[in-house]
């Protein structure tokens, strides 16, 4: 079913095939026009934001049956590329043709009548509603007065025998797993007959056994003649799916190579756009301890919550946590930050037990905090970034006297953090929302930074910066290590990770694992201590 | 249709957005005077001349306006912090309830101490009311807008209560009114013999005191942040739920003044009709001003304007005076879509 | 007569149906936008418009079904205003749909004032006469509460029906539902949010436009001012009780109006010891009351009163 070229089967008239009704049977194809025309064809997208250009007249083409990996760095432009696509943005210049037929711009709609299928990096699932009616929104015409249920859930249930995406129709979205999720967001656009696949960063969510169910069902998806765009950062995902690779970077089409004639090195160089220069790392000066957690356990937030974590931070290391998504790095980031409270467990500081944790007292202790959602958390958009830097120290007396606040002085304070971090902005009177996330990452750091902590916690430090500010904030992270910081770093890249912990502790179902020191353990290691597939979790001390 | 965000336009340019909106309202509402079949141009300068026209116009509009700026503070300091009190209409009534209690007799004290002492009662009583939504919010997520909106209903019943009974005028014919406030309780007119009273320099006052807790002080910048992004403010140590309650207080405290102002200083005694829903009025206010707490007393003065004139109009012309009411609304309306186009620029595409 | 015993009378049914018919219309109206993911404050002043919208129709010599109509296309109207400024301008749903109460609410008076400058007295229609379903409203109490009732109650009770149907039997229904949980899962299935918010908020107002037309066209027979008097409030209050289900808010609806109606019951035989402000005050205290009950557990449309852009994530 679903699949180029097939017949249809033919049905009663009052079962038609949901999905069928208003999307036109989705170009059927001539055979003898296979070969001829692309599944997909881009020429000349551009299209830019402000003074960003997110894409530079990019052209390339989509054979029918073919995995092109779409490879880049964060901010590349990779998913402002998919989303013109897909009709969520329209471009400036270019066009976009699919099976030969021009796509009119700006209307996911028309994107989906031609057979273009995505799943978002960002699940697109109403959690309120079942399986079933999520991927039935919006095949009916809006106005029929009843579902087709019992044909859609015949549908549902034919097309994850087909390709191996076992989910409940009838469960509400709100109670899959992650991996569950994303079984229903391919069956979204199989059950709308999609011909082009597009998947951005399907695998950022996924264990590694996950990940390989996923790319199984890639191949049968290719095997019935689908075309697939497979959007990554992650080398050897690339090189294990795809046919052909492109590598965008700062918004152009860098380099395109058949993926049997290049090799992981080649793909890096052209990805980054230099030789991949990791961060210089002197040799460790490990000090006393200084934050620790003993036994801790938490509720679940934005996935698991912690089960008895045991964590000892120590001056002058970098301790990497890294681990997928979901499994509990969120709610630690939380705790040591203040904004989360265990449920059991204690935390201590330099050997004395603290009670009374917030984001107050964190700050007090010396414990510098760089959240995960610098939009969401990390800054308040809506104002200058004068108010946005002192922000964690307003009550101090260098900011504010008897309860009014020196304005002058937060302004030089202002002044100097833009001079210092090379943070490109008008004014410090700016609202902090119009910087891009690089400058306003570094003004994050420099707040956190700037008292001198002796506790950092790093969560997600670089996600979604350019190659520049990444190396920045890691070199930043490196100094403050040498100045004798204990330094959290928790990140799903797991490259960042092995680039500059001085130990690495792995993150799974709320538990960690014993940690090992640089370079002791190897990736195929750390990715099945992140499935959780080691049962050696720590119980004690790490 | 996308909105982007772009700088903030200089201080000129920002001042003309709320004339650009008062110009749009003008232009709808001058449809209704068509349709009421008179002449917009002659509507609106009888509108004007009744508002402003004669010193009387004046000061009935300053009169008038002296209310609105207290509640207009109210809205404004709480919607900064985005605790959306659409209640101000009852704290009103309880700042003029406490008025007439403590004024009517029961404290035998001289002016002075009198009027600061049921000042700073009317404005505890006023907080108090708003307090109860505000823990509704922080410890149960009741949404605060209905709870506020529920109370000027349950207020407005209690003060009716309180007319029919306890505080009921023995002289007052049957009306539900309370008996006048003593001389000592009253707040002294700023020209003899006409109605502006000493309430309007307090309001003034006010406002000047809002605008400097929220430029130039710690609590200010907690209640900015609290507004505009309350996970953020909680990250960096701001304690939300402390400074949600600390802004009603201020804000409930704020809009009893009004009811004082308006028993102590204009009318003398407590009825029913003690406001034509100031309270309601305090948000357009607020908006107007974009909730800047000095732009709080021109927009007061012009809606206060618009409210006398309409008056005057109507009298002269024969279109009903709820012209005015919908000049205020349309001016809300047309108003946050001038913000909004001060901070984002839509593009088509 | 004993404070118990009027639970028992058919007549005190019969009127707390008449109470609860146009909260139903309302609260109906207000769960549709809630669902979609808009807040609609405008209801106070909606229902404000469409009682006199209704009202006036039939007073001009229009038929009384022709009121309901005028009253629901006035009522969609004042939608498509708080539509357009909340969901493609994204602009607060609170101060939006304050003004929007406030723009209907004077617009209406200032209306009424224009057509009927000189009339002391509110004049009075023919209203909506009751219409005994034959058969069922002969069920003792219960059936004489529920079929004997005007046609726009029993069309109150269609409207429940077919909300429910449309929320979870319908593709649109489906995008409803989804655009007040994640927008950008409607989107991604080729269903514009703008398009589906503004549907909702203006189909929404106007069923709330309805329900305050009931008031003037079925309930009474006049208009005036303040006749709303914060019905709309309280359904607002019933839509979180009624955790956004059409039944729940059904019986949250009917629940409150035999409260209402039971006060005014006991009011009549307490003779006078309670000032009567005390039992008027009760139906507001009791939607608090219910708020506060629920507000634990409540589980809000998620995307509930965040505005969308395209292509957001």
């Amino acid at each position: 079913m679903a699949v180029a070229g097939e017949e249809l089967p033919s049905v009663d008239s009052d079962h038609d095939l949901p999905g069928r009704e208003r999307s036109l049977p989705a170009t059927p194809l001539p055979v003898t026009a296979v070969s001829s025309t692309p599944a997909l064809r881009l020429s000349g997208i551009s299209k830019r934001f402000g003074p960003l250009r997110a894409n530079d007249a990019i052209s390339f083409e989509l054979k029918r049956g073919e995995v092109i990996a779409l490879l880049g760095e964060n901010g590349a432009g990779k998913t402002t590329l998919m989303n013109i696509l897909f009709g969520h943005y329209v471009a400036d210049e270019g066009t976009v043709e699919a099976f030969g037929k021009p796509l009119p711009p700006g209307d996911p709609r028309a994107a989906l009548d031609a057979g273009i299928g995505m799943v978002h990096q960002h699940f697109t699932l109403a959690d309120n509603m079942t399986v079933q009616e999520n991927i039935a929104l919006g095949t009916q015409s809006l106005w029929r007065m009843r579902l087709n249920r019992a044909a859609a859930r015949r549908r549902i249930e034919q097309l994850s025998a087909d390709f191996g995406l076992t989910v409940d129709p009838a469960a509400t979205v709100a109670t899959l797993s992650v991996g569950e999720r994303q079984r229903v967001e391919i069956l979204k656009a199989l059950y709308r007959e999609a011909r082009i696949l597009i998947l951005d960063e399907p695998t950022a969510v996924l264990t590694p056994a996950e990940t390989d169910a996923l790319f199984r069902t890639l191949k049968l998806l290719v095997a019935k003649g689908l075309s697939i765009i497979f959007i990554s950062h992650k080398l050897h995902e690339v090189m294990a799916v795809s046919d052909r690779v492109l590598v965008l970077r700062s918004g152009q089409l860098v380099g395109e190579r058949d993926t049997a004639s290049t090799d992981r090195k080649e793909l890096a160089a052209l990805m980054v756009g230099q030789e991949v220069k990791s961060a210089k790392v002197s040799p460790m000066k490990r000090g006393a301890p200084l934050l620790a957690l003993e036994r801790v356990s938490t509720a679940p937030y934005n996935g698991s919550g912690l089960d008895e974590v045991s964590l000892t931070l120590t001056a002058g290391e970098i301790t990497g946590l890294a681990g997928v998504a979901g499994n509990g790095q969120a709610v630690l980031a939380a705790l040591i930050a203040g904004i989360r409270r265990q449920v059991r467990g204690n935390i201590s500081i330099a050997g004395q037990d603290v009670a009374d944790w917030s984001p107050r007292a964190a700050l007090a202790h010396g414990v510098a905090r760089i959240p995960e959602d610098r939009h969401a958390i990390g800054s308040i958009g809506d104002m200058s970034v004068t108010e946005n830097v002192i922000a964690e120290r307003y009550r101090s007396p260098r900011f504010s006297r008897m309860g009014f606040l020196n304005w002058k002085a937060s302004r030089q304070f202002a002044e100097k953090l833009i001079a210092d971090y090379e943070v490109k902005c008008p004014s410090p009177e700016a609202r902090i929302r119009l910087l891009s996330g690089g400058n306003m990452q570094k003004l994050i750091l420099g707040r956190a930074l700037d008292p001198d902590p002796t506790v950092i916690l790093a969560s997600q430090p670089t996600r979604g910066l350019d190659v520049g500010a990444v190396a920045y904030v890691h070199r930043m992270l490196l100094e403050a290590r040498d100045r004798g910081a204990a330094v959290l770093l928790i990140s799903e890249d797991l490259e960042e990770v092995l680039a500059l912990s001085d130990r690495i502790i792995v993150m799974s179902k709320g538990r960690l694992s014993t940690p090992s020191s640089r370079g002791e353990r190897s990736i195929r290691e750390l990715g099945e201590l992140m499935a959780g597939h080691s049962g050696e979790h720590s119980d004690h001390a790490a | 249709m996308r909105l982007e965000p772009k700088p903030a336009p200089s201080l000129a340019v920002t001042l003309t957005f709320p004339l650009a909106a008062i110009a749009t309202t003008l232009f709808l509402t001058s449809m209704l005077v068509l349709a009421a079949g008179a002449s917009p141009l002659s509507v609106f300068y009888l509108v004007a001349k009744g508002a402003a026209g004669s010193q009387f116009a004046l000061v009935e509009t300053l009169t008038r306006a002296t209310p609105l700026i207290f509640t207009g503070l109210a809205i404004a300091v709480a919607f900064r912090a985005k605790l959306w009190n659409i209640g101000a209409e009852a704290q009103l009534y309880i700042g003029g309830v406490v008025t007439v209690v403590l004024g009517t007799g029961a404290l035998p004290l001289p002016s002075v101490i009198l009027i600061p002492v049921i000042m700073i009662a009317a404005m505890a009583a006023g907080a108090a009311l708003l307090l109860g939504p505000a823990v509704l919010k922080t410890r149960f997520g009741v949404d605060e807008v209905v709870t506020t909106l529920l109370l000027n209903f349950i207020v407005l019943l209690f003060v009716s209560m309180l007319l029919e009974g306890v505080l009921k005028d023995p002289m007052g014919l049957g009306w539900p009114q309370s008996q006048k406030v003593i001389a000592e309780a009253q707040l002294p007119r700023i020209i003899q013999g006409k109605r502006l009273h000493y309430g309007f320099v307090i309001a003034i006052v006010s406002a000047v005191f809002v605008w400097l807790v929220m430029k130039k002080t710690v609590l200010g910048y907690e209640m900015r942040a609290v507004g505009h992004n309350p996970e953020g403010a909680r990250f960096v140590g701001i304690l939300v739920n402390r400074t949600l309650m600390k802004t009603a207080l201020l804000s409930g405290g704020l809009a009893a003044l009004a009811g004082f102002s308006e028993v102590s200083g204009l009318k003398g005694n407590l009825t029913l009709d003690l406001s034509p829903g100031y309270g309601y009025s305090g948000i357009v206010v607020a908006m107007l001003a974009m909730l800047n707490p000095l732009g709080v007393i021109a927009s007061a003065i012009f809606v206060a304007g618009i409210f006398v004139g309409a008056d005057a109009m109507s009298r002269a012309a024969k279109v009903p005076s709820y012209i005015a009411d919908v000049m205020v609304a349309t001016s809300l309306l047309t108003m946050v879509v001038a913000i909004l186009l001060t901070r984002y620029r839509i593009k088509w595409r | 007569m004993d404070a118990l015993e009027i639970l028992f009378t058919a007549s005190f049914w019969v009127a707390a149906i008449r109470i609860a018919s146009p909260l139903i219309f309302a609260t109906m109206g207000e769960l549709i936008c809630e669902r979609a993911g808009v807040l609609n404050l405008g209801i106070e002043g909606i229902m404000t418009a469409g009682a006199f919208a209704g009202w006036f129709t039939v007073y001009s010599g229009g038929d009384l079904w022709a009121g309901v109509l005028v009253a629901a296309l006035v009522g969609a109207l004042f939608g498509l205003l708080h539509a357009t400024l909340t969901v493609p301008l994204g602009l607060s749903q609170h101060v939006v749909g304050i003004g929007v109460t406030l723009l209907a609410t004077s617009l209406t008076y200032f209306t009424y004032r224009l057509v009927l400058p000189e009339v002391t007295s509110p004049p009075k229609i023919e209203p909506f006469q009751p219409l005994a379903v034959p058969g069922l409203s002969e069920i003792p109490v219960v059936g004489e509460a529920l079929f004997t009732q005007t046609p726009l109650t029993y069309l109150a009770f269609v409207s429940v029906a077919a909300v429910a149907w449309i929320l979870y039997r319908t593709p649109v229904g489906l995008a409803v539902r989804a655009a007040g949980e994640n927008p950008s899962a409607v989107e991604a299935q080729g269903i514009s949010v703008t398009g589906i918010r503004m549907g909702a908020v203006a189909v929404g107002s106007a069923l709330m436009a309805v329900g305050g037309a009931f008031l003037t066209i079925s309930a009474f027979n006049s208009f005036f001012f303040q006749m709303i008097n914060g019905r709309g409030w309280i359904c607002i209050a019933l839509v979180v009780f009624g955790s956004w289900r059409p039944g729940k808010a059904l019986i949250g609806a009917i629940l409150f109006a035999a409260f209402d109606a039971y006060q005014v019951r006991l009011q009549q035989i307490s003779g006078g010891i309670v000032p009567y402000q005390v039992f008027l005050m009760m139906p507001y205290a009791l939607s608090i009351l219910a708020l506060i009950l629920v507000a634990r557990r409540a589980t809000y449309p998620k995307a509930l009163m965040i505005p969308y852009q395209k292509g957001e994530r």
